[in-house]
């Protein structure tokens, strides 16, 4: 995944609430191209990637300035875009830390070890799951199901997907992310995707 | 046709029927939460399900489309079971509150939890907590007691036409909210009370004030529009506690406007209740002989040239009858139930009426209005060209100032240039107009109560007959009134008789001195400015308007305090009936009338209410049909003549307040200052 088009970095303090909100002309440009992928009329099937890019400009939460600006850019009742924007949990309407920071702790990634990448995060951030860290820089919370079963458990920053971790390759992570760095996404482990572990045990004979 | 077989019974249902829909045409009742026929379907609370062959599990049937050769069961030990189950699961987050409840007695959940509910619960778990919500003077809310079944967001979002409510969040953690907890601005938002089926939404004034079963339920009918809807007056004692809508297809479905259903605390404020008369110029309360005395002691000392009658805007028949008998015999041939000043003659009948009928808008295609805001003259109406607007294939056209309706209005122009144009054929939408199977045109009393409104009144006559909007079985000419008696009086022929004055020449008479005594039969939207020379004697229910300049007041019954008739726009004939007695020493209208006459010496021999009937009867046979429409003929009307290009305008600018009783009501008052606020708001113009 590449990081969407807008997001600020290096990472500052929260982002504050504000009175009104408008894309940058880049990413205004940005939305003209999502909202062309729709047919005429169904404008409003464009909410969700234009809340992810509201996101994205403002720090990593949607005040309800910018809610209302991508409702009244898509044609809609206000209402309607905070329920869209309520209803997924990829979308902060309160004020929380510019990175996110989100460990999977459904059962598989709990079987395979989530409490201790939880752990870590904590150790790293200073926070609990639901809050931000004390700088104002980091949110981090516990999320379902990445879809990473594969590689559990899985650490989800901003847009990347952290795999195969332990405790220690979590804090490795988070403490690289902390510094501004940003780490080679994908399993930590060292294994090419989500193939088997143990090295490949079928299709052998094709090549690397 | 899809034919079912429910409970080995065969029915038949009309194709796109549902399985609940079957289920009702073979005479099974299924309970439901979220579906409600008006509606459209959500099937989320799972209550109505049933067994149906074949297939592996219950099935939900609002949303189930029935299918032919369908064998279903709706009182299996399986529904029993599945509905049992569906009923412990939305009593888990439910409080057990209802004996503080407003729902108490009238609760969908609390009636299906008698039948299929636990008597006790195996939750062990706490409650999921809600914040109540803020949605404005009229709803109040507990959303602890909401089970998710989305009726009120579907009304305001389908019905309504105002996307204000919504869910968020998701699962358990849903709220019905704003989000921004600010007021709903829907005039039609009270349904929602209604149509919410337990305790979640309630009616803010009668929050906590009554018990349903303590409360005498009156059929009647609303006067504060002119559409009529049907209402109940649930009263205690002699207090009026809430109004709510009736079921009639024709003319209000099952909704209720919010001016009529809330404005009711208006009936208990500001009330005259006991006679009274100017004495050095002050009134002061006197008893009945002697206000009638000293009226009619001034009635036989002028010239009956010189006196005038007024009717008001929610004057019943019944009073009209005895205003024309009075008239009569007086000799006075100044008599005008137009307050507005509106030039709509008698004859024909077609030139004041809603001749296309409420019910009938859902047969037009095409709708031209012109000089009127249909969402504040009579919200139903404009509900009614919502709901056509719906189903598609249905333009409307404005002349007029843009607002908006809740559905796309296409506008041509402010004023009478682009009316001038259309009647003309000068503009497109005039063929639109004759192109159209059923073409209808609304005409406001905006546009026909200024001076050249007979000329307005001609042209539209005129655009009526290029397009043809009366045709075989359709005739597509309507006036939209705002006032519950104008057709009333029109109908009944309260018009200057021969060498009589109208509005202006009325008014203009007072001014000169030429008009001494004017009775006001309720009259409260003329600038008192324009009657205080003459001698006023004021019939009414509240110290509004007119009162301060009065001579005599007599106080009179309001709406819900007398057996009477009503005639609404489309020229329904509607009775209303007494729930509660007039306060203090009013009475009714027309038994004022009738012993004043008897005072002056030229007594109307109508002494019963019946006998008022009979007579009514006889100046109007159409009167006599209660709740019948005798259609109306057509012919010529209006008067051609030049126009002023000025704009045409609504005649409410404030939809909450408009007649002596929503005036008087704090809770309009509320809702008023709102409104302004939010359309400052709008303007960004604060201050
Ligand atoms: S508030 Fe009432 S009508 Fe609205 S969703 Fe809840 S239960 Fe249904
Ligand atoms: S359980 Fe963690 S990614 Fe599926
Ligand atoms: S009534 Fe069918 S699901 Fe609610």
């Amino acid at each position: 995944m590449s990081a969407a088009p807008g997001r600020p970095q290096p990472y500052g303090a929260m982002a504050p609430d504000v009175e009104s909100f408008a894309f940058t002309p880049e990413n205004l440009e940005e939305a003209k191209k999502i909202l062309a992928r729709y047919p005429a009329g169904r404008q409003a099937s464009a909410v969700l990637p234009l809340l992810h890019l509201a996101q994205a400009q403002h720090g990593g939460w949607l005040p309800k300035a910018a809610l209302d600006y991508v409702a009244e850019f898509l044609g809609m009742a206000k209402i309607r875009v905070y329920e869209v924007a309520s209803f997924y949990d990829m979308f902060n309407t309160e004020p929380v830390g510019r990175v996110q920071v989100r460990v999977c702790t459904t059962t598989p990634c709990w079987l395979c070890g989530s409490d201790a990448v939880l752990r870590a995060a904590r150790e790293v951030l200073g926070c609990e799951p639901g809050e931000s860290s004390p700088d104002g820089r980091f949110f981090l919370r516990e999320f379902e199901c990445l879809g990473a079963c594969a590689n559990a458990p899985v650490l989800w920053i901003d847009d990347d997907f952290y795999e195969d971790l332990t405790y220690e390759r979590a804090k490795a992570v988070l403490e690289s992310v902390v510094r501004g760095e940003r780490p080679t996404p994908g399993p930590q482990s060292g294994r090419k995707g989500s193939m088997p572990a143990g090295g490949k045990t079928t299709l052998l004979e094709v090549g690397e | 046709m899809p034919k079912l077989t429910i409970d080995g019974e065969l029915v038949e249902v009309p194709p796109g029927s549902t399985v609940l829909q079957a289920c009702e045409a073979a005479g099974r009742e299924i309970p439901v939460f979220c579906y409600h026929p008006r509606l459209n379907i959500a099937g989320n609370c799972r209550m109505c399900l049933v067994e149906v062959e074949k297939m592996p599990k219950p099935q939900a049937s609002c949303a189930l489309p029935a299918a032919d050769g369908m064998v279903v069961r709706t009182n299996s030990p399986l529904v029993h079971k599945a509905r049992k189950g569906v009923l412990e699961l939305l009593l888990i987050n439910h409080p057990l509150d209802c004996p503080i409840c407003d729902q108490g007695g009238e609760c969908d959940l609390q009636d299906l939890t008698l039948f299929y509910g636990p008597d006790k619960s195996r939750f062990k778990e706490n409650k999921r907590p809600v914040a109540d919500k803020y949605l404005g003077p009229l709803i109040s809310t507990h959303m602890t007691r909401c089970i998710h079944c989305t009726r009120c967001i579907r009304f305001l979002n389908e019905i309504a036409g105002v996307e204000e409510l919504g869910a968020v969040h998701r699962g358990e953690h849903m709220e019905i909210t704003t989000w921004v907890e600010a007021a709903l601005s829907s005039e039609l938002q009270g349904n929602i009370i209604d149509l919410c089926p337990v305790g979640a939404l309630n009616s803010k004034p009668y929050e906590y004030r009554a018990r349903t079963w303590e409360l005498k339920k009156t059929e009647s009918v609303d006067v504060l529009d002119a559409v009529g809807a049907s209402i109940r007056i649930d009263s205690r004692g002699n207090e009026v506690m809430r109004i709510l809508p009736r079921l009639h297809e024709e003319v209000n479905e099952e909704w209720l406007a919010d001016k009529s259903r809330f404005a009711y605390d208006g009936l208990k404020k500001r009330r005259l209740d006991v006679p009274m008369l100017r004495k050095a110029g002050k009134l002061e309360p006197v008893d009945w002989k002697t206000v009638l005395a000293a009226v009619a002691e001034r009635v036989r000392a002028t010239d009956p040239n010189r006196i005038a009658f007024l009717i008001g805007d929610q004057v019943d028949c019944e009073t009209m009858v005895l205003v024309k008998e009075l008239a009569e015999r007086l000799g006075t041939p100044h008599v005008e139930c137009r307050q507005d000043g509106s030039p709509l003659g008698t004859r024909p009948r077609a030139q004041y009426r809603f001749n296309t009928t409420i019910a009938g808008i859902e047969q037009a295609d095409v709708c031209l209005l012109v000089g009127t805001n249909p969402r504040f003259e009579a919200p139903l109406v404009n509900a009614r060209i919502r709901k056509r607007w719906r189903r598609g294939g249905f333009t409307v056209g404005r002349i007029g100032v843009p607002f908006d309706l809740t559905y796309p209005v296409q506008d041509l122009g402010a004023g009478p240039p682009t009316l001038e144009e259309v009647a003309h054929g000068w503009h497109s939408f005039a063929e639109k107009l004759a192109a159209a199977e059923r073409p209808m045109l609304i005409l406001g009393t905006g546009a026909l109560a200024r001076p050249d409104g007979a000329a307005i009144l001609s042209l539209a006559h005129r655009l009526a007959e290029s397009v043809r909007l009366v045709r075989e079985g359709w005739n597509g000419f309507n006036v939209l009134h705002t006032a519950a008696a104008r057709v009333g009086g029109l109908e009944l022929g309260l018009v200057p008789g021969p060498g009589g004055r109208d509005l202006a020449g009325i008014l203009d008479g007072i001014e000169r001195g030429e008009i001494e005594l004017v009775f006001s039969i309720g009259v409260e939207e003329i600038d008192p400015k324009r009657l205080e020379k003459a001698f006023v004697v004021h019939l009414g229910t509240h110290g509004d308007r007119t009162a301060p300049i009065a001579s005599a007041i007599l106080p009179g019954a309001a709406y819900t305090e007398k057996n009477a008739t009503w005639v609404n726009l489309e020229g329904r004939p509607q009775r209303g009936r007494l729930a509660v007695f007039p306060p203090g020493e009013a009475k009714e209208d027309w038994r004022i009338l009738r012993a004043l006459s008897e005072a002056i010496g030229r007594t109307v021999p109508l002494d019963t209410l019946a006998q008022v009937r009979m007579r009514m009867a006889e100046l109007a046979p159409q009167l006599g049909e209660i709740d019948r429409i005798r259609p109306a003929e057509w012919g010529s009307f209006g008067r051609a003549g030049p126009v002023d290009p000025a704009p045409f305008t609504s005649p409410i600018r404030d939809y909450w307040r408009t007649c002596p009783i929503s005036r008087a009501s704090s809770v309009m008052a509320e809702c008023s200052a709102l409104a302004a606020a939010r359309a400052r708001e709008a303007t960004g113009t604060h201050g």
